[in-house]
């Protein structure tokens, strides 16, 4: 009866091998000290340093964080509200049609949507003059077109989680929607905002199709820039860049995990005790 | 509270010192439907001042929706709704002098159990030491004053049952709608928590309107209930009028157990109706008490087809025959034996059965009890214990 499922734990450690040496690998050669990327040169950190004092890189880390951030801020904004429209609003004409539309770019190939964006913004440019030249500012808007879908799912399905009666309780109470919306809807979904922000936050990060579509001249972003190096050959400080990436994800992903699991935890502990004093 | 003139309402004359009582809530001629769902259907009724009133019926009666048009969170497809004279048609929720307790108490689950209690005093035009004064009072009046900085999800069930109350009596609402109010809880603590619930009702005076599907709680909170089925109302009573004098079989049926038999009506002298009953296996009479033949519009004559209804209780079961006029004979087919009473399901000739409910008064016999299985017996039962209702109509 003790036997091991050795089937089952092979299967498990091909699985993470399969995930994690292509990774592991960078990591290791993105400490080596040899300008050829398979040759092992011994331990280096010079690729780091360089790293920093490549201001092409710099400057392209700096515009993604940008882009990310304005383009996360305004997703979550227009994301949040059509979640909640989507969630509270049960009946109202063409709600399928509305919903549809909102989830249909997760579905959508991405060449799809920036060949479309470009169009758009090509056409746009002619009409009324403007976007004149495309850079941050286009980049940006296409980040939030397909960000904010993924912010609106993830508030949607809170939404539809939380009790519909405290927002009733509070109107009850003397409050009138807006007010509700701001001292109960928002508090009571925030963390599932927060979750949408990031969301939105790491997919503009890392997008390369779309940015490639709606970006012009001078404005490369930090994934731009390391695929249009790596067409001219993966280079140490490449690896550097990309182990980089990964800690502060990793570091991110943890965090947040390690966050949730206390205040569940907690919350756990607090009712348990609740019970425990007064059943 | 439970003075018999306020129980009757509108049939008692109205104190001289009030010489047109307004109805507190006047529901006038109410209807709702979703879609081509007609959940509430042509309601009207009046509720007093002070009173405690139930909406009682089973799922999707209608009890929910009406509550909900008190509430203002649904809008009367027709008819009108008065509170305190003024009409609520149009006004939204927030600013109707009504507050809810919801069905899971809806408390906000990121605020204190102080600040869910402060949540609505922020409306109100009053300094923060007045806030705080009314606050504490609330805190006291529900016990919970050392659970003031406690969240919902760490008090129990019957400690949020007391915030959501308490949160609810804070703006002093001139009237509190209650939406099953203990069903969330477990049954040891639902009876002391409808004690309290009905003390805090009498000291401060608070008008209620209880929605519940448990018959046993309408009956011992309410002053008055309205019994509903498929959105209409089918009586108004106290509780004694609906369980004592039911207008129709749908009331009959759904409060208590009892057997109903239809019936023939022979005779009538004065107040002494022989109705033939050819499931009890004969004629029996029975008493119509004034108030029994106002629910016939066109008079008793002879002929019309009753129903006569029998509560399990007001039947006497022994095993010999007594010397009284509605008597028959019977066989025990199925007895439930409680302890201190038993519960007999009782065979006629006719094959009818009969509910019929005795105390165990005496300890008699091995089994302490009247009768056992298949035993024969006597039912009996007094003129005055009968109910008459209209055999026409359910």
């Amino acid at each position: 009866m003790n036997r091991r499922p050795i089937f089952l734990i092979s299967v498990l450690c091909f699985g993470f091998a399969f995930f994690y040496i292509p990774i592991l690998s960078m990591i290791v050669y993105s400490f080596n000290g040899s300008k050829l990327v398979t040759i092992w040169g011994g331990f280096s950190t010079k690729w780091y340093v360089s790293l920093f004092h490549n201001q092409q890189i710099v400057k392209a880390a700096v515009l993604s964080l940008k882009i990310a951030l304005l383009s996360a801020t305004l997703a979550t904004i227009l994301g949040t509200m059509a979640g909640i429209a989507l969630a509270r609003f049960r009946v109202f004409r063409g709600r399928m049609l509305f919903s549809g539309l909102v989830t249909a770019p997760l579905v959508m190939p991405e060449v799809i949507t920036g060949i479309s964006s470009l169009i758009f913004f090509i056409l746009l440019a002619d009409w009324v003059g403007w976007p004149s030249v495309r850079g941050f500012t286009t980049v940006t808007l296409a980040h939030i077109t397909f960000s904010m879908v993924f912010v609106s799912t993830v508030v949607q399905s809170r939404m539809i989680e939380a009790d519909r009666a405290i927002e009733e309780a509070a109107m009850d109470l003397g409050s009138r929607p807006w007010e509700v919306m701001r001292d109960i809807t928002l508090p009571v979904i925030s963390p599932a905002i927060l979750s949408g922000w990031l969301l939105a936050f790491t997919i503009s990060l890392d997008d390369v199709v779309i940015t490639s579509f709606t970006t012009g001249p001078g404005n490369t972003t930090l994934p731009l820039l390391i695929w249009s190096k790596v067409k001219l050959g993966v280079t140490p400080d490449i690896n550097a860049l990309a182990t980089l990436t990964v800690v502060i994800v990793g570091v991110g992903v943890a965090l947040a995990g390690w966050l949730m699991n206390r205040a569940e935890a907690r919350r756990q502990k607090d009712a348990r005790l609740a019970y425990q004093n007064n059943a | 509270m439970r003075d018999e003139a306020k129980i009757h309402g509108g049939d008692t004359p109205p104190p001289p010192s009030a010489p047109t009582p307004e109805p507190f809530i006047r529901i006038e001629g109410v209807s709702k439907k979703f879609g081509t769902f007609q959940a509430v259907k042509d309601v009207s009724l009046t509720v007093t001042k002070g009173e405690v009133f139930s909406l009682l019926g089973g799922s999707g009666c209608g009890k929910t929706t009406l509550l909900r048009m008190l509430a203002g969170f649904e809008d009367p497809s027709e008819g009108r709704i008065f509170i305190d004279g003024e009409d609520m048609t149009g006004v939204p929720p927030w600013e109707r002098p009504v507050h809810m307790m919801f069905q899971n108490y809806a408390l906000f689950p990121h605020m204190t159990v102080e600040k869910n209690i402060r949540y609505g005093l922020k409306h109100d035009p009053l300094t923060d030491a007045q806030r705080d004064a009314r606050v504490r009072e609330m805190l006291e009046l529900v016990q919970l004053t050392p659970f003031a900085g406690r969240k919902p999800h760490q008090i129990s069930g019957g400690q949020r049952q007391r915030v959501a109350l308490a949160r609810a009596l804070a703006r002093q609402p001139k009237l509190l709608l209650l939406d099953e109010p203990l069903a969330a809880l477990d049954k040891k603590l639902r009876e002391q928590t409808q004690f309290e619930l009905m003390n805090i009702q009498a000291r401060t005076g608070v008008t209620f309107i209880v929605v519940t599907h448990d018959q046993d709680e309408a009956m011992t909170l309410s002053d008055r209930i309205a019994v509903m089925d498929k959105g209409v109302v089918r009586q108004i009573g106290s509780p004694t009028e609906i369980y004592e004098y039911p207008d129709n079989r749908f009331v009959a049926g759904f409060i208590g157990a009892i057997t109903l038999f239809d019936g023939t009506l022979e005779q009538l002298t004065g107040d002494m109706a022989q109705i033939a009953l050819p499931d009890w296996g004969g004629s029996v009479t029975a008493h119509t008490l004034p108030n029994l033949r106002a629910r016939f519009q066109d008079g008793l004559a002879a002929g019309q087809a009753l129903t006569l209804a029998l509560r399990p209780e007001k039947i006497t079961i022994s095993r010999s025959k007594p010397d009284v006029a509605n008597c028959v004979a019977g066989v025990v087919r199925d007895l439930g034996y409680f302890g201190k009473d038993s519960l007999y399901r009782v065979v006629l000739p006719s094959g009818a059965l009969v509910l019929v409910h005795a105390v165990n008064a005496r300890r008699t016999g091995e089994s302490g009890r009247v009768a056992d299985w298949e035993d024969d017996v006597w039912l009996s039962f007094d003129p005055d214990a009968a109910i008459l209702l209209d055999g026409l109509h359910p």
